[in-house]
């Protein structure tokens, strides 16, 4: 039997994914502050991508002082609360922390940076404020990290933002794509909602932008555009049976279970097909929602995984068993997926070469393709002067975010390929900036 | 088998490890525990006219996560009628004949003196200790730490108790004055058979930033409190040491002040005291903590190979002098073992905004250097280096020389004007006060 049976209310669910960085008390906060040893241009602050002052903070909490902790934390990353809790901290802040050379347990950076943040958005705080306005309005086209995060920026700088989101909530990823054992819904939700509170900016919800014409009504209406578009749907693998019933993305499927999770299509045996970090979410999320048995078969060497080694054993943790050096040749099944097809493969000089005649089949009733996101080619291509890349991503001054479009600045998944949070939320502000210091002097 | 039995000034105890006057000597109920628990002796809470004490009595200095590395108190001497005090006396000498039981007194005239002396003798004390130390409250009757800071008081308050008193008798010395030393010496002119010391440091403990009012608080006041605690272990320890060097002191000592563990105890008779007393720890972690101090002291007198604690104590003194008589020409130099180092950058911090700019940073990596021509040899990096022994003080004189400030006085060698060009710092490198600018950019 597997670990998991398939949650039936609020409760079981609530306990499948229990979260993996809980909120700290005062008293944990506390002591965990105390260990820091206030370094001197300490790793932690350069390994965070949004560069916030961590032993600052951490001696703020230590001093009882959490609202300025906070905005010590606010100050650099608008998403304070939820990258305490998603970030990959194993690799970034954590990972630098210079206890781990002396074999002691680092800083619990992320759990403390919540921990502060959590504190004033619980408790309603104003910390942070708009600027007089300055007459100017930009428009932001998606309502993720990215996007928020230049929002909240130019609204500091006294800018006129419009937030316009096809979908019908904020957050984008954040609340649609991250593990719901590292955040909850509601702490994303409400991370947003005290953002809106302290910035008063709107978001247009159910908005796509999605013709040239619109395009141009929003040049002509705005003095700047933010495009924090992300990605688009799984990117079709083009074998045999992709398009059969329970076979579906790895993106499509986690919203599901975002948004319902008791009522999302969980199969007995699953496979899934990739090696990065939304493959052991798919697997790890199947496993805790009921699925007997989860493969993860990756069609190169264990090393050769995009995944954290982290990410990949919390996966093992509830069960889900990896299948290396194997790639997806069919998927089988009349009306629904039955099995998957797969055959072995071997690695020289890093090219992926197929082992001929060692297929062999897993019987399976749902495939899970985790195997990356389409690029909003198509949605670029309506944007004159915008410049992409080969793979699809817009082409960005690292420095300011603008775009080969003068009036069009862009940051998050759209120019990274698919990233962190965190950098979304560093692109996202520094676009802000960037468009600020774009519009001062034009 | 190193023997823990202690004598101060003829009072013997299993070990040298008292309770001192305090709370947890406020009853016979607690110092039976105590000695059950195994400690040597104990002083009990200072007896005389019973008081009143207020509600809400002490408060912390924590820090960090560490709770009470300080504490202070408002709590005045026993608030129990002496009878019964003194039936408890009587009762733990019964059961426990061997372990020293110590009255603390405190009264006013020489009748009260006398008369609570013999009291306490009959109830079959095994000494007495005089608390000319508290620095709260009964010091504002003109009692306490009022009578330690007047030295020919204390001398004749001494004396009239040595006049009736049949056992040894201690006094406890305030440590609220600017030289331990001219009590002490008025303690042995008025014929005192030991000083203890120190009492508490008057003190308050913190500020309440939300009620302005200084912690305990007691219905919204306050007052300053006696200080005490691992915190004021350093200053005790040095007054300790002032008074068994002095020759006009001449008193075994009881050494209070700070004591949490046998390191500590041990530094305390390593600078010359008999025996040691214990409050704040017991108060703390309660009387179990004896257990780690005796087992503690017992391995390290095997490991010296100490057989009697006679054989160290007073063995640090000789190595304690005046500045003056330290040798000049000594010369160490800081060394970062790279294997060990954390890369946390806390020396290079130290020095460069602590001392004396005597630490690098690599171009590449983050180990810092030692910039030797700069490093005055100060320890600061070593201090606050968070591993241990990663950072080390390198001697690197020959030792072929020694010439102290006296000898360089003698010599000629010594500074003596302003611009003075033998001043110990003129060739020391300095960066330019504009550099400090340029850090920013």
């Amino acid at each position: 039997m597997a670990e998991y049976q398939r949650p039936t209310n609020e409760q079981e669910l609530t306990q499948h994914f229990e979260q993996l960085k809980p909120y700290m008390n005062p008293t944990m906060a506390y002591y965990e502050s105390s260990r820091c040893l206030f370094c001197y241009d300490a790793p932690c602050v350069k390994a965070c991508p949004t560069g916030i002052d961590i032993p600052l903070f951490i001696r703020q909490i230590n001093t009882q002082n959490v609202e300025g902790a906070a905005s010590t934390i606010y100050s650099s990353n608008y998403f304070g609360n939820i990258c305490g809790k998603v970030c990959p901290t194993e690799v970034l802040c954590e990972g630098a922390c210079v206890y781990n050379h002396q074999d002691v347990k680092p800083i619990e950076i992320g759990r403390l940076q919540s921990f502060a943040t959590s504190s004033v958005i619980n408790n309603q705080k104003q910390l942070l404020h708009p600027a007089p306005a300055n007459g100017k309005k930009v428009a932001v086209i998606g309502a993720g990290p990215s996007g928020i995060a230049c929002a909240c920026e130019l609204r500091a700088h006294g800018y006129d933002v419009d937030i316009f989101e096809a979908k019908d909530h904020p957050s984008g990823l954040a609340l649609y794509g991250c593990a719901p054992y590292k955040v909850t819904n509601q702490d994303v939700l409400d991370e947003v909602a005290w953002l809106q509170q302290q910035f008063s900016f709107q978001i247009h919800y159910g908005q796509a932008i999605q013709t040239q014409e619109q395009w141009r009504n929003l040049e002509s209406t705005y003095d700047a555009i933010f495009l924090g578009t992300g990605l688009g749907k799984t990117r079709a693998l083009n074998i045999p049976g992709e398009n059969l019933e329970n076979c579906f993305g790895a993106t499509e499927f986690i919203e599901q279970v975002k948004l319902n999770p008791l009522t999302a299509k969980v199969g007995k045996k699953v496979v899934v097909i990739g090696g990065g970090n939304t493959a052991m979410d798919a697997a790890s999320e199947s496993a805790r929602l009921g699925a007997e048995e989860v493969t993860l078969a990756y069609r190169r060497s264990k090393a050769g995984m995009g995944a954290y080694e982290f990410e990949y054993e919390l996966a093992k943790g509830v069960g889900v068993k990896g299948v290396f050096n194997a790639a997806p040749v069919a998927i089988l099944g009349n009306q629904r997926v039955e099995g998957i097809r797969l055959v072995k493969t071997q690695e020289s000089e890093g090219k992926v070469e197929v082992i001929p005649g060692s297929e062999f089949e897993i019987g399976c009733d749902v495939v899970i393709l985790a195997t990356g996101q389409s690029k909003m080619t198509e949605l670029f291509s309506q944007i004159q002067g915008l410049q992409v890349d080969g793979q699809g991503r817009i082409v960005v001054n690292p420095a300011t975010r603008q775009t080969a479009h003068s009036k069009y600045f862009a940051g998050g998944d759209a120019v990274n390929g698919g990233a962190e949070v965190v950098n979304a939320a560093a692109e996202g502000k520094a676009a802000g900036k960037g468009i600020h210091e774009f519009l001062l002097f034009n | 088998m190193p023997s823990l039995s202690a004598n101060l000034a003829g009072i013997k105890s299993p070990n040298p490890f008292w309770l001192a006057s305090a709370p947890p000597t406020n009853s016979g109920y607690q110092i039976m525990k105590a000695f059950d628990a195994g400690w040597g002796g104990a002083v009990w809470k200072t007896l005389g006219v019973p008081v009143i004490n207020v509600s809400s009595r002490y408060g912390s200095v924590n820090y960090r996560s560490n709770r009470m590395v300080g504490f202070n108190n408002i709590e005045l001497i026993t608030d129990r009628p002496l009878a019964d005090n003194l039936r408890e006396i009587e009762e733990v000498k019964k059961y426990f004949p061997n372990h020293a039981v110590i009255a603390s007194l405190m009264v006013e005239t020489k009748e009260e003196w006398q008369q609570i002396v013999k009291d306490v003798e009959n109830a079959g004390a095994d000494g007495i200790e005089l608390n000319f130390g508290c620095p709260h409250g009964m010091c504002e009757r003109g009692m306490g730490s009022a009578v330690g800071q007047e030295p020919s008081i204390l001398q004749m308050i001494t004396s009239w108790v040595k006049e009736v008193a049949k056992i040894p008798v201690i006094v406890k010395l305030t440590p609220n004055i600017t030289d331990i030393t001219e009590p002490a010496e008025a303690a042995a002119r008025g014929g005192a058979d030991a000083i203890s010391l120190i009492n508490t440091i008057q003190s308050l403990v913190g500020v309440d930033l939300d009620r302005f009012v200084a912690y305990p608080i007691v219905d919204g006041k306050s007052t300053n409190g006696g200080y005490c605690g691992p915190a004021v272990k350093p200053i005790a320890l040095n007054m300790v040491k002032n008074c068994a060097q002095h020759s006009g002191v001449n008193i075994p000592i009881s050494g209070i002040g700070g004591i949490e563990n046998w390191r500590d105890a041990t530094e305390y008779l390593l600078l010359g005291a008999s025996n040691v007393q214990v409050c704040t720890a017991v108060m703390h972690y309660g009387f179990g903590i004896i257990r780690e101090m005796t087992s503690g002291l017992e391995s390290y007198m095997r490991e010296k190979g100490f057989e009697r604690l006679d054989d160290f104590i007073g063995k640090a003194l000789p190595n304690i002098k005046t500045w003056e008589n330290l040798n000049l020409h000594y010369d160490v130099k800081a060394h970062i073992d790279p294997a060990k180092c954390i890369q946390c950058q806390l020396c290079y911090t130290a020095c460069e905004d602590g001392a004396h700019q005597a630490i690098g940073l690599p171009v590449e990596g983050r180990i810092p250097y030692i910039i030797e021509e700069n490093c005055v040899g100060c320890n600061l990096c070593s201090l606050v280096c968070p591993v241990e022994n990663c950072i080390t003080m390198v001697r690197k004189d020959d030792g072929s020389q020694s010439e102290n400030w006296k000898d360089f006085v003698a010599a000629g060698k010594a500074p003596d004007s302003f611009n003075d060009q033998r001043a110990g710092g003129l060739g020391h490198w300095v960066p330019e006060p504009a550099s400090a600018l340029e850090r920013k950019k």
